[in-house]
């Protein structure tokens, strides 16, 4: 495989792994108060949440690239505050990524929440355990299948994009160039050898992802 | 001495019926909470844990948990209580001494009146604490919950139907467990039950709730003797005696038990003197008679005062209320027997007492 090629797929992975951290932190919250919470609003979130999962990724990528854009409030803001703007960099893919695979982070851990239901945590209580105390040593460990499913499919699913960083990472080479832009560049410029290549090591990849996660679901059981 | 037991005040309507109790619940021995499912039992349990925040006020001993004149509302994890579900509710993720230790460890030491191993101990589990919760038995299950709650060295022990979930023979092991906790522990417990045999065994203090009010409320053999709104444990009227062993008698095969009030013939049993035993009389299986009848085959015959007389369920019946020194009994005769002797209260009659079950 080209340089260029290692480079997307470095990129890939680098992008997947930052999103996937910055969804866990964003994401398990969000999940614990769906799973948890009886307000009338949980329809609606729940909804916005799933939202990607039906909307093509360019919808996505356009809003975004809107929103973020030197026009948009985000990109107003952005630029106030001394980042400069987002779209056509690491930091824009990041933000669309985060958006897009939310539903696969949000969904499996707000099940697995949901599966634990009230009587560990209300046992934890009666136990001294306050409700931080409580959710870290009696939810999280208990529902650790759901954090493993959760963590993976939003691995592979940002590692899979391709609208929504077409939209707004452009291809910038080392910066925005992913590795699902970089094949569609190959096949672009007709190089279909490195095409062949690097479309072998992402098959490879998710394989390898799925067999993993069917391996470590089997051991839960 | 009584200490500063439980009050509270609980209101609150759900979809299918809505609670109005008033509790006061002594701070020693064990409150039973005892009625039907629906009556209201579980949800005055969970608002005692603050599991549940119905509106009104929740005191118990020097401590205010609840008081929604003051906005004051101490959270579950802040009351001195040990709560025990009717599933073991094991944390499925830890061993048998990683559930026992969860609460221990949260508990500042200062605080620590139940060391874990008397918990242990007590609860008889030393051989499955490196076991999972997962492969252990359902009553083996239910005494680790116990000595998981009594590890935070609760003030209070509220238990939900802690044998509910058990098939006969699992509760059989555990009920020795807690007929032993109020003693050994000095804790007070309230013990939700639907079941009227445990009610019986364990009881100190009984409150009987019926579509979420409270029917009846106080000492174990007070409220078994009402006649105005006869309170039954099972389908008989009877009463429950707390006695001793006082004597054994080789020769007939025979014990003797003293109760507040005399002393009553039983089969004899391998108990050491002093044992103390739950005896369940009855009132059907007591009858009056004037005389004291040395010539009847009934071996317990003990002086009695007619309280009062009250109806029974069927027509043809009373209900009569005696005292034997500081203890109540119920005779259950018939309208006609009560006109023919002329019974009335006041009177001293001779109650044959023709069968005693010892509760265990």
């Amino acid at each position: 495989m080209s340089a260029g090629a290692w480079a997307a797929l470095a990129l890939s992975l680098r992008l997947a792994a930052v999103t996937t951290l910055v969804l866990f932190l964003m994401g398990t919250p969000l999940a614990w108060w769906l799973a948890r919470t009886r307000s009338r609003f949980k329809g609606g979130v729940a909804a916005v949440v799933a939202l990607p999962l039906v909307l093509p990724p360019t919808v996505i990528g356009f809003y975004l690239l809107l929103l973020m854009g030197p026009h948009g409030p985000v990109g107003w803001l952005t630029q106030r505050l001394g980042w400069g703007l987002l779209p056509f960099s690491f930091s824009g893919l990041v933000v669309g990524s985060v958006i897009f695979s939310l539903p696969f982070l949000v969904q499996p851990l707000q099940n697995a929440f949901e599966a634990l239901g009230d009587r560990p945590l209300e046992a934890a209580a009666t136990l001294r355990a306050g409700p931080w105390d409580r959710f870290f040593t009696v939810a999280v460990p208990l529902a650790r299948p759901g954090f493993l499913t959760a963590g993976v499919l939003s691995f592979a699913h940002t590692m899979g994009e391709f609208g929504v960083v077409l939209m707004i990472g452009g291809n910038v080479p080392g910066k925005t160039r992913v590795a699902s832009v970089q094949l569609y560049e190959f096949v672009e410029a007709m190089e279909y050898g490195e095409a062949h290549r690097l479309a072998l090591v992402l098959v490879l990849f998710s394989f390898a992802v799925l067999v993993l996660l069917n391996f470590f679901g089997q051991g839960k059981r | 001495m009584t200490r500063a037991g439980i009050e509270a005040e609980l209101h609150a309507d759900f979809a299918d019926f809505s609670l109005r109790v008033s509790l006061s619940l002594p701070g020693r021995g064990v409150s039973a909470l005892f009625g039907p499912s629906g009556s209201g039992k579980t949800s005055c349990l969970r608002a005692l844990a603050g599991l549940l925040r119905p509106r009104g006020f929740v005191r118990f001993a020097d401590e205010i948990w609840q008081d929604d004149a003051k906005k004051v509302f101490v959270p579950t994890h802040r009351r001195a209580i040990g709560v025990v579900f009717q599933e073991a509710s094991l944390f499925a993720h830890l061993s048998v001494r990683g559930n026992v230790e969860y609460g221990l460890r949260r508990v500042p030491p200062a605080q620590r009146r139940i060391a874990l191993e008397q918990a242990i101990e007590l609860l008889g589990i030393a051989p499955l604490l490196e076991r999972r919760p997962q492969t252990l038995s359902g009553g083996e299950r239910q005494r680790v919950a116990i000595a998981r709650a009594l590890a935070v060295s609760p003030r209070l022990l509220l238990m939900d139907e802690p044998l509910s979930a058990l098939d006969v023979g699992r509760k059989e092991e555990i009920i020795p467990y807690l007929e032993r906790l109020p003693h050994e522990l000095d804790l007070p417990i309230v013990y939700v039950s639907h079941a009227p045999d445990e009610v019986a065994r364990l009881a100190d203090h009984l409150v009987v709730l019926r579509a979420g009010q409270v029917l009846a409320s106080g000492p174990l053999s007070e409220v078994l003797v009402r006649l105005d709104t006869p309170i039954r444990l099972g389908e008989e009227a009877g009463v429950v005696l707390l006695g001793q062993v006082a004597e054994h008698d080789e020769t007939w095969a025979l014990m003797c038990v003293s109760f507040p009030g005399g002393r009553l013939w039983i089969r004899r049993e391998n108990l050491p003197l002093g044992t103390t035993l739950r005896l369940r009389v009855l009132a059907r299986d007591v009858s009056l008679a004037r005389s004291p009848h040395q010539d009847a085959s009934v071996l317990n015959v003990l002086p009695a005062r007619v309280e009062a007389i009250g109806e029974d369920e069927h027509p043809a019946d009373a209900l009569v209320r005696l005292t034997v020194g500081e203890s109540a009994l119920l005779a259950r005769i018939t309208r006609r027997s009560v006109a023919r002797l002329d019974l009335h209260p006041g009177q001293t009659v001779w109650a044959q007492i023709k069968a005693v079950a010892v509760l265990r």
